[in-house]
């Protein structure tokens, strides 16, 4: 993975193997619980959307499970760490199964980049566990010579279905 | 052995003035006559008129434990039916909503009934030649709901005979369902949105007692409402407005002393509101343009005065509670004496700008959401009280604060803000509708 900090990209020398890639590697950050880290591959206009409707297209008039910014992501972030936050004693862990990430979308000329993800999901804690399944749908550009993450849209399987909590990020 | 069947006694053993029994959270024995005396001796509400627009459209949900489903008949009037085949019992509906056309046909046999329940066809009819089948009760059609009301498209129903009327049990408190209402420039909600769904592993009381405890969101909330707030004021040295979510999550941070001003009312028959003089809604960015509409609509003084009330949580007993200045209701589905479900919904005001809207989408996903820190928060500790009140040692759970002797539970009366005086209104009407149709116990020989 150090090749991410030493090769300058361009979206001209976007590989579809970069793009496997960084996806690889944002699910890895997640589930070390490396979250400052995970922050970082996200671009300052991004936000991550889980919808609540099925094949939904829009984050603001219609329901949805999350429609973060990155203000909102850091949030969470610092509150999963916080001294009182109590629904994180125990703390929860996650784990991530991708199936290889498809690209619908190579447009260098636009420096936006699709992939497509379908992703089993396990969230833990204490002696609960959890299981999600579903499909990332990524967003990508490249900023300052990375991959950054502008859009990441997660649909579970069964958006419809009550859940207990949901903590991490999928 | 029963306990409480048949024992109005021991159901009222279980509340004193200032403290209730753990059995009214943990005994499946009490949750059992909860469905079957006190979701059936009150008000329940079922659905809006708004999700049932056309003739045929129908929602299933239930009344306590019990299927039903709501539905649009052919001449626009609204009917509650049991979602039972009165043939072999199959459920007529399995489907959240849906339009049935002219008429239900079960799955099962192709028995099939009109949109007001009754019998329409029997295939094969002969065969039922000289058995008396028009005695039985299978020929009748779907059941209905004996009571239904339809209040400003908020629809109610009440399975038991016994009992008020809607209008005598709500009372007063329905003005903050109007309220909610006219906020719409044109006098009109329509539920939009999927509703968010939430699993909690308590007892539903806890859920519909916590909508009035304001004395637990600067303490449970300081890691979601907490860091937010101080997350923010890093962000706040880039400039710009102070973003919606923060407008939403920071008043959960405010003092008790502005939970303490902003003061709780409380109804008879269990219903009551935080927030009378003002709320954790009152501060929120003015939306361009939506308050020239409601002059238009209302006049201004009238505009004013239904923009000012700022009421924080509604809570329609048994089970509701409504949030008029963001427009969601939320429902505590009972499922167990240790599991309720959370449906979380939203309307949206008819002719306002669409940023009210997304603002109320916000407020669900950011307050309701099992996606929610602050739902994390607040399910934390319910399931920690859920588990916790197996300790043998101690038998009361606490419900003191601000506890006047001689409180009368069929008055109005306004109070502090952090009064637990609203618990104990729900508490009182509890006792009185679990036991409202409960027979007295048969009389026990003085020898045994």
């Amino acid at each position: 993975m150090t090749t991410d900090t030493l090769t300058r990209l361009t979206p001209d020398t976007v590989t579809e193997a970069d793009l496997t890639a960084f996806i690889y590697r944002e699910a890895r950050l997640l589930d070390e619980l490396r979250y400052e880290d995970w922050l970082k591959l996200y671009t300052e206009d991004a936000h991550y959307w889980m919808p609540a409707e099925w094949q939904q297209t829009d984050p603001r008039l219609q329901a949805s499970l999350m429609y973060e910014d990155m203000l909102l992501l850091r949030i969470r972030v610092e509150r999963l760490a916080g001294a009182r936050t109590f629904s994180q004693k125990p703390k929860s862990r996650a784990q991530h199964l991708l199936q290889a990430p498809q690209v619908d979308e190579m447009n260098p000329g636009a420096n936006l980049f699709r992939t497509w993800t379908s992703f089993h999901y396990v969230e833990t804690r204490g002696d609960e566990k959890e299981f999600f399944a579903g499909w990332a749908k990524h967003e990508i550009r490249v900023e300052e010579g990375a991959l950054k993450i502008a859009l990441k849209r997660v649909d579970l399987l069964n958006f419809d279905a009550p859940f207990g909590n949901i903590q991490l990020f999928m | 052995m029963s306990k409480y069947a048949s024992n109005p006694d021991a159901i009222r053993a279980l509340v004193r003035p200032e403290e209730v029994h753990r059995d009214v959270y943990t005994s499946p024995e009490v949750f059992r006559l909860e469905m079957r005396h006190l979701f059936a001796n009150t008000w329940v509400y079922v659905g809006h008129a708004s999700q049932i627009p056309e003739k045929g459209d129908y929602i299933t949900t239930e009344i306590g434990d019990q299927p039903v489903l709501v539905v649009r008949h052919t001449d626009m009037s609204v009917h509650v039916l049991y979602n039972r085949c009165p043939h072999k019992g199959v459920k007529i509906a399995s489907e959240a909503c849906g339009n049935t056309g002219k008429f239900f046909r079960c799955p099962y046999h192709a028995w099939s009934f009109k949109t007001n329940g009754n019998l329409l066809a029997i295939p094969l009819k002969k065969g039922y030649e000289n058995t008396g089948l028009e005695n039985s009760e299978a020929v009748k059609g779907l059941a209905p709901v004996a009571h239904v009301k339809v209040y400003r498209d908020f629809i109610f129903a009440r399975l038991n005979d016994a009992g008020e009327s809607f209008e005598e049990f709500f009372g007063e408190s329905l003005s903050s369902i109007d309220n909610m209402i006219d906020r719409s420039p044109e006098g009109k909600l329509v539920l939009e949105g999927a509703p968010l769904r939430y699993m909690h592993n308590c007892n539903w009381k806890m859920l519909v007692e916590n909508q009035t405890d304001t004395c637990h969101p600067m303490v449970a909330h300081e890691s979601s409402a907490g860091t937010a707030v101080s997350v923010w004021e890093k962000e706040q040295a880039k400039g710009g407005p102070k973003p919606m979510a923060v407008e939403v999550y920071a008043p959960f941070m405010a003092p008790y002393e502005f939970f303490e001003g902003m003061g709780i009312r409380v109804w008879p028959h269990g219903h009551g509101h935080t927030g009378v003089t003002t709320s954790i809604h009152a501060d929120y960015s003015a939306v361009p343009g939506y308050f020239d509409q409601m002059v238009e609509t209302y006049g201004e003084e009238r505009a004013r005065q239904i923009l000012g009330e700022n009421r924080h949580n509604t809570v329609y007993f048994p089970h509701i509670m409504v949030k008029g200045p963001i427009q969601t209701l939320r429902l505590f589905k009972p499922i167990a004496a240790d599991k309720t479900l959370v449906e979380s919904y939203t309307f949206r005001l008819v002719g306002a700008p669409d940023m009210l809207f997304e603002r109320t989408l916000m407020y669900n996903r950011l307050i309701n959401a099992p996606t929610s820190i602050v739902g994390h928060d607040d399910l934390e500790v319910y399931e920690r009280a859920q588990k916790g009140l197996a300790a043998d040692a101690l038998e009361w759970v606490n419900v003191q604060r601000l506890y006047e002797p001689g409180e009368d539970h069929e008055e109005t009366a306004i109070a502090n803000g952090t009064s637990e005086r609203q618990m104990r209104n729900q508490f009182a009407a509890w006792v009185h509708y679990m036991t409202l149709d409960m027979e007295e116990p048969a009389r026990v020989e003085a020898a045994e």
